[in-house]
């Protein structure tokens, strides 16, 4: 038990304290603020915002429109099919799906964007990210919902209630916690990756402008300045990783709060 | 028993390939308790459950035969399951609140159906019927005797009631969308000795205007409670009749056995 709570923890501390360590020196207001001017490559001024509204702008588009494609699947796997086979086919699929090394999307989203003819953009890596989102919400939904116990339902369906508004005013509602950790927890994946967007969003040292242009993303300003010789620029590799970070565990932070305002309501 | 208000007619359920309910004819009178009692797993809350068509919630659940509500067949087609289930109400053995206010708990079946209503017709959601849901609540939880525990805090999650408290809201919640019968399994199991007597005093007041059927394993709840009686054994319906005629000269030698302690 000790044991493995030292384990945990301590590569938590080593990974934070290595980040911390490395970034903050070369973390100021600058680099929150600006973007990259020329020479910003050689260790010259300029700053990561390009990256970072950049990957909210990637991973909030990508949320959003995976919840917009995830909610009506998993209504149709927790409300009309359950326990059918074509429903567990279909939860096959989506663990498979779950399992596909993210480089995988990236490369298949650039493929069919050579094929339809289009660049690299905001777009390609909403959609790429999308796609690498989609199972972790469903899976997590799904997961959640089908834990509600079964006189739940009942207790509603009962009342006269179809499995339908059984499922929107009641089921939701019961499980909105942990539908709320499913989305916020796609989202720390998708702000998170580097390799989906790789291909498919390119990177730019502007603001992101249209759907439509390519965009910065974080994970890949960490990697490109990781990867060039000057420490300057690589200490700011370690300040872009630790902002990255910071997102990420005030996420998990914030979704923890929320969703302990959502269990108000919840029936144990 | 004179008229019927809900009866069965050669009413056969399956679990997958497993026989619960074996050709069961049954007549339950119109208001009044009428109470299923039996061994465990002898087919008391299958019965029930068919009376209301929760029973096709559950998996691998094969119905044949026919329930009759007022001489209509609610497993005949056409049938909407959802007025069924809204005109014959249920209590679960152990209480199980939505999860919202105890306001909403019992708004939510009044809601729901008028919002379909709505739907239906197509007409605009009427203004001001707050008032009317309010009068609503106030009135099923002072039937279900919950109203004085909960009218300074009608908007506090139900969840944190007590469990005898939680049992009757979820009465107050089944009475609010007004059935013409009530069916209850087991509805006193969970609770504390106390609070089952309230919810026995609560369906003792409500039987003069709502069929009641109780499941129970309790045959003293069951000669306190019941106005008429239906015994059953392995699946099987061995005898059925006013209180006094099965608790005192039963006919049949299982239920004689059952009712002396000897088996069951």
């Amino acid at each position: 038990m000790i044991g493995a709570t030292l384990t945990v923890l301590g590569s938590l501390v080593l990974i934070l304290g290595t980040v911390v360590w490395r970034g903050l020196p070369a973390l100021n207001l600058d680099m929150l603020t600006q973007t990259p001017k020329g020479g910003y490559y050689l260790g010259k001024e300029g700053g990561i915002l390009n990256a970072i509204v950049g990957s909210f702008y990637l991973a909030g588009g990508a949320t959003i429109l995976a919840v917009v494609i995830s909610l009506p699947i998993v209504l149709y796997l927790q409300i009309y099919a359950a326990r059918t086979r074509r429903a567990e086919l279909a939860r096959l699929a989506i663990d498979v799906l779950w399992g596909i090394p993210s480089i995988v999307y990236g490369a298949f989203g650039f493929i069919i964007m050579l094929a339809i003819g289009m660049r690299a953009s905001l777009l390609a890596g909403i959609i790429t990210l999308a796609l690498l989102e989609l199972p972790i919400i469903v899976r997590g939904m799904d997961e959640a919902i089908a834990l509600v116990p079964n006189a739940l339902h009942e207790a509603s369906l009962a009342l006269g209630a179809t499995r339908l508004e059984t499922g929107i005013k009641v089921v939701v509602r019961q499980t909105a916690p942990a539908l709320l950790t499913a989305v916020l927890l796609a989202f720390g994946r998708g702000i998170g990756d580097a390799a989906a967007v790789l291909f498919t969003a390119g990177y730019t040292d502007r603001l992101p402008g249209s759907l439509l242009s390519p965009v910065a993303s974080l994970p890949l300003a960490v990697f490109f300045q990781l990867g060039t010789p000057f420490p300057a620029v690589r200490e700011r590799a370690y300040a872009a990783a630790l902002v990255l970070t910071v997102i990420v565990l005030a996420i998990s932070l914030i979704s923890r709060r929320l969703a302990k305002r959502l269990t108000k309501h919840v029936i144990r | 028993m004179a008229e019927c208000h809900i009866c069965t007619k050669d009413l056969n359920v399956w679990y997958h390939d497993e026989q619960a309910l074996k050709e069961i004819s049954v007549e339950i009178p119109p208001r009044g308790i009428t109470a299923i009692i039996g061994p465990s797993g002898c087919g008391k809350s299958t019965l029930l459950k068919s009376l209301n068509r929760l029973l096709e919630e559950t998996e691998g659940v094969r119905v044949t035969g026919q329930v009759l509500i007022d001489d209509v067949d609610i497993y005949g087609p056409g049938v909407d399951v959802t007025e069924v289930r809204t005109r014959i109400g249920m209590l679960a053995p152990k209480p199980f609140p939505l999860p919202m206010s105890i306001y909403d708990n019992v708004a939510y079946g009044p809601r729901i159906h008028r919002q379909r209503l709505y739907l239906k017709q197509g007409s605009p959601r009427p203004k001001g019927n707050g008032n009317i849901l309010d009068r609503a609540v106030q009135e099923h939880l002072q039937v279900a005797g919950l109203w004085d525990e909960v009218k300074d805090r009608l908007r506090s999650p139900a969840s944190r009631l007590s469990t005898g408290q939680q049992q009757r809201l979820c009465l107050a919640r089944a009475l609010a969308v007004e059935p013409e019968a009530l069916l209850c399994d087991e509805p006193t199991s969970a609770l504390d000795p106390i609070s089952a007597q309230r919810i026995e005093a609560q369906l003792q007041a409500l039987k003069a205007d709502v069929t009641i059927v109780v499941v129970t394993h309790i045959l003293r709840q069951a000669r306190r409670l019941a106005d008429h009686v239906i015994f059953m054994w392995l699946g099987e319906l061995v005898e059925a009749g006013p209180a006094a005629q099965v608790f005192n000269s039963p006919r049949d030698e299982r239920t004689r056995n059952y009712l002396a302690g000897i088996t069951g």
